[in-house]
């Protein structure tokens, strides 16, 4: 009794109240995005917004049952959770149901799950327990392979599923990894590696290495200090020219047709409206039509009526931009921010180092989730299908995302009792 | 501590989160505050405007008997991205197609578009719909669009009423009313009176899905448009006379006309060989165009307006008309006739000589009229022979020959009334005369009139002096309300000498030639001609008008190759005549010798 009076005394009600207004609002979109004339109640679980109302109750129930387990539990068998996911990632590629392309369900009945999903947490719980442990110095070279083999080996594994979105989450632990003193020219490297890996592809090797060119030459006579790092910077230069060649060998050599396909819709390179280019420019239709205030609750034309494609799960942010307009999208994106902030805040404030790590894993996460799934509904990032967080349509993720948020409020209960 | 430097990287991990979150806010702004494309393209997305065919107005005869009206046949639409796996063998079997016919015709769909609907089969009539009504649900992707087609309940009229086809690329270009798929009249009154039988086409706007699925009017059908039927059409023609006379004309080739005189209201229209109309209706249209296209004797050319003839002995009391109006006529003139040796043209009767002009035109003496042309064209006093034969010429034309009468039926043509100019190219300037050309004073040589034509002649006759412009609307949308935009033509001829040629139109029923066709209790004003026909035998022709006094037909038949103006032509327009003003055919006899004779094969 104690303790659990303990616990809700110490709960950070605005990450609950954050939590739960999501949830909300995204099963409110859900019932209006797939909303179905012959069965008007958002409980009719022969639907898919009766169905998200059971997952979001059996939601609820396992972050409570989550409060209520002593806090020690997640550290202590932060491994073994690891192992247990990793091997059940092996199992799913053995004996998986194949759904829309990925190998990545275990189907029991009707009813499915999808062990990468859990992975997330699993992972986020491993890193965060490796970051515990004492006398951790970034700088050595073991230090930063462990955890990128943490992070390594699920992203492997759920690439071998054919689900590349899921697996590029991992690279999200890159800022986890920033946060634990990890240069700050990795984070500006990856996103050169990102911003020239685009142009790139947009413009072309040539240009993007002429500009490199150029680029150096104008580093090297406007600014002192890379004039003494000449070979450096030579280095760098040859390092980027040989990137730009190895993306465009890489796109041509190791990526799916509908890969490439969705690559350069984005890009601007091909207008397949029917195509690949057709999810991102309904969605954006459908998101543009909303105007400032929308079309209303259940009004939306778009998603309802299927122009936007996963209008449910991947493109659920359609439903809020055409029925809630930009005050909607204005309104989710600060719910986000709000909830992304109010994380890295709670995990500065942690004594301990495991809960630190693993509430920035959280926001890690989370963010990156955000940006690619609203960034590819309004036609800035490719189609790459992972759900928005608490918003999307279905059991695995809202189930996961529960836990990975619910283990980090808990571990933010026990910040003030550990004094 | 190094952790106390490194707690500051929050502010940066911070800063990553809102500069992500202010670039989506911007896009956002972007896209659903300024830029207005979506919400049209939205617009187009969901919104299928669905054309809403009226059905075209229906058409009664002056007796507000229904003589076309319109039935329900179906269009069947498919939707190939719908299409799902369909038992092939029993669809084929429903719409009666081939297998083969079956694939051809996904195939064109496919290739117009997977999401649009297109046309798989048109016009499945009521009962085949009816069939395969309840077996639709087990074929989806295809769907039935309700179309109105023609039908005839009686097989008349067919040249009358023209037909109903769809619209070409070309009338598209020129007319934005119409749009593919949309039906047009072609021919008859269907073209005439086109813009008041289409109707008004009407538009739903429904809402679909991604998968072309209608879901639902658009804000409730607030700017949806009903289509508006096409206003009802009440000819002047009375179905049962043009039933019957049609019935009269069967297997003979020519053109029977009968107009109401005072009115110059058409009672009947008819052309003969004719087709039953529902045979250009509908699938089976084509096929049926192609065989009468084909036909030798024509069925499709409409004689009634299309067709010229010589006018012959018809012709001869018209030109008695110029020569009473311009003086070198009188009751008194009295001319010889040496019968077969006569010169310049023969007469082919054997009667009284000298004779006076009534007497002539009972007893169609060509030498009497040959005479009387003589004289109008060679009145020195008058003016040069040129110039009279315009002045005759001119008295011709306003009797109605000549040139199109303006009626309100499609592609009439004008005969021909030759101009001096035209002689003075064949013969050359000052080089022809009377005698040149003298087959014109008994409606030989190059003058061609239409049946049309010679039925207003008749009508002509029938009111001494004038014609209401002939037409076959009576009225349009209700019953009564006639039309007043028929002009009436006052002839140039002075009205009293009219009545000098109804007598010799009297007498030729009384006395002469029709003398054997006379109705019991009406008199009837005529004249028959036979017409030399340089391409085969002689065609029979007739004109007249009954009562003489109170005249309420005007009438004239063309029978081409049959000869004698009195053997066929005569006795069918008598039997028309008894037919209208009594209502009832009492010489059997007469009507059993008509029916049933084919005269051309
Ligand atoms: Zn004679």
């Amino acid at each position: 009794m104690r303790e659990r009076k303990n616990v809700f005394n110490n709960i950070d009600w605005t990450l609950i109240i954050l939590y739960l207004v999501l949830v909300l609002l995204g099963w409110v979109n859900i019932y209006a995005a797939v909303y179905n004339e012959e069965h008007k109640s958002i409980f009719d679980i022969s639907q898919s917004y009766g169905k998200q109302m059971i997952w979001i109750a059996s939601s609820l129930f396992l972050g409570l049952v989550i409060l209520l387990t002593d806090a020690r539990f997640f550290s202590t068998f932060a491994y073994i959770i690891y192992g247990l996911t990793i091997f059940s990632l092996v199992v799913v590629l053995a004996v998986g149901s194949e759904i829309s392309g990925s190998k990545s369900w275990f189907q029991i009945g009707s009813f499915g799950l999808q062990p990468a999903e859990f992975a997330k947490f699993a992972t986020n719980l491993a890193l965060a327990r490796f970051f515990s442990t004492q006398h951790i110095n970034i700088k050595e070279l073991k230090t930063r392979l462990i955890p990128l083999f943490l992070m390594g080996l699920p992203a492997l594994l759920i690439l071998l599923q054919n689900d590349t979105g899921s697996a590029l989450v991992y690279g999200s632990f890159i800022l986890v990894l920033y946060r634990m003193g990890l240069s700050g020219n990795f984070l500006l490297a990856g996103a050169l590696v990102v911003v020239i890996a685009l142009s790139t592809l947009m413009v072309g090797t040539v240009y993007v290495m002429i500009l490199l060119v150029i680029f150096a030459i104008v580093l090297f006579f406007f600014m002192k200090r890379i004039k003494r790092n000449i070979i450096n910077l030579v280095a760098l230069l040859i390092l980027g020219i040989g990137f730009t060649y190895s993306v465009e060998y890489a796109v041509e050599n190791f990526l799916g047709d509908h890969q490439k396909t969705r690559i350069n819709v984005l890009l601007g390179k091909e207008l397949d409206l029917r195509g690949a280019g057709y999810n991102v420019n309904q969605s954006k239709i459908a998101i543009g039509s909303g105007g400032l205030v929308g079309k209303g609750f259940l009004n939306g034309t778009q998603t309802k009526y299927n122009f936007v494609p996963e209008q449910s799960t991947d493109f659920i942010f359609c439903t809020v931009g055409e029925e809630w307009g930009f005050l909607g999208t204005f309104v989710v994106i600060s719910l986000f921010l709000a909830l992304l902030i109010r994380i890295i805040m709670l995990a500065e404030k942690q004594r301990s180092d495991f809960s630190r790590v693993y509430g920035y894993g959280v926001a890690a996460i989370l963010f990156f989730h955000f940006l690619i799934n609203i960034g590819m509904t309004i036609g800035l990032v490719p189609v790459i299908g992972i759900p928005l967080p608490f918003f999307s349509y279905g059991g695995s993720s809202l189930w996961a995302f529960t836990i990975l948020l619910f283990i980090f409020i808990k571990q933010d209960t026990n910040r003030n009792a550990l004094l | 501590m190094a952790n106390k430097s490194l707690a500051s990287r929050k502010q940066t991990v911070i800063a990553i989160f809102l500069v992500v979150g202010l670039i989506f806010l911007i896009r956002l702004f972007y896209i659903q505050v300024i830029d207005e494309s979506y919400t049209l393209s939205a617009n187009n997305n969901v919104l299928r405007y669905v054309t809403q065919y009226p059905a075209r107005g229906l058409i009664y005869d002056r007796n507000g008997k229904l003589l076309v009206y319109n039935e329900a046949v179906y269009d069947l639409m498919v939707i190939p991205m719908q299409v799902k796996e369909v038992d092939t063998t029993e669809f084929c079997k429903l719409l009666e197609i081939t297998r083969e016919g079956f694939i051809e015709r996904m195939e064109k769909a496919k290739k117009y578009s997977k999401y649009k609907p297109s046309l798989f089969e048109k016009q499945i009539s009521k009962e085949t719909y009816g069939y395969i009504e309840e077996k639709m649900y087990r074929f989806p992707g295809f769907f039935v669009q309700p179309r109105t087609l023609r039908y005839y309940p009686k097989p008349i009229g067919a040249h009358l009423f023209g037909y109903v086809g769809e619209v070409t690329q070309g009338i598209i270009d020129k007319n934005p009313y119409y749009k593919s798929g949309d039906y047009i009249g072609i021919s008859g009154i269907e073209k005439s009176y086109e813009d008041v039988l289409r109707g008004i086409k009407g538009m739903k706007i429904k809402m679909v899905d991604v998968h072309n699925r209608e879901v639902g009017s658009f804000q409730n059908g607030r700017f949806d448009s009903a289509a508006i039927m096409g206003r009802d059409l009440y000819l002047s023609i009375d179905g049962d006379l043009q039933e019957y006379g049609e019935k009269l004309m069967q297997g003979k080739m020519g053109s029977v006309v009968a107009i109401e005189p005072s009115s110059g209201e058409i009672l009947a229209f008819l052309s003969s060989p004719s087709y039953d109309p529902n045979l250009l209706v509908g699938r089976v249209r084509g096929k049926n165009f192609k065989l009468l296209d084909d036909d030798p004797v024509k069925p499709l050319l409409n004689r009634a307006m299309m067709g010229t003839y010589p006018p012959g002995s018809t012709f001869k009391m018209v030109n008695d008309l110029v020569g009473l109006q311009e003086g070198t006529l009188t009751l008194s003139t009295r001319y010889t006739c040496q019968g077969k040796s006569s010169s310049p043209i023969r007469c082919t009767h054997t009667h009284q000589s000298p004779l006076n002009v009534e007497v002539a035109i009972q007893q169609s003496c060509n030498p009497f009229h040959w005479q009387v042309f003589r004289a109008i064209i060679n009145n020195s006093a008058k003016g040069s022979i040129r110039e009279n034969y315009v002045t005759w010429r001119n008295h011709i034309m306003s009797l109605g020959f000549g040139h199109k009468l303006g009626t309100d039926l499609q592609y009439e043509l004008s005969g021909n009334i030759p101009s001096a100019e035209k002689y003075d190219a064949i013969y050359g300037k000052g080089h022809w005369n009377s005698m040149t050309i003298r087959s014109l004073s008994i409606g030989q040589g190059e003058i061609l009139v239409t049946p049309l034509q010679l039925a207003n002649s008749a009508a002509v006759m029938a009111n001494r002096g004038f014609y209401i412009v002939p037409h076959v609307i009576s009225s349009i949308g209700e019953k009564g309300k006639k039309s007043d935009k028929f002009q009436k033509v006052v002839s140039t001829i002075d009205p009293a000498h009219f009545e000098i040629a109804v007598e010799g139109m009297r007498q030729v029923a009384t006395l002469g030639t029709a003398r054997w066709y006379q109705i019991e209790g009406i008199t009837m004003c005529g004249k028959t001609g036979t017409a030399e026909n340089p391409h085969g035998d002689d065609h029979s022709l007739f004109m007249a008008f009954a009562p003489a006094d109170n005249p309420k037909i005007a009438i004239a038949v063309i029978i081409e190759n049959a000869g004698f103006g009195s053997k066929w032509a005569l006795p069918i327009a008598s039997l028309m005549i008894e037919k209208y003003l009594t209502g009832t055919v009492k010489r059997l006899d007469v009507e059993e010798d008509m029916l049933n004779v084919k005269l051309y094969q």
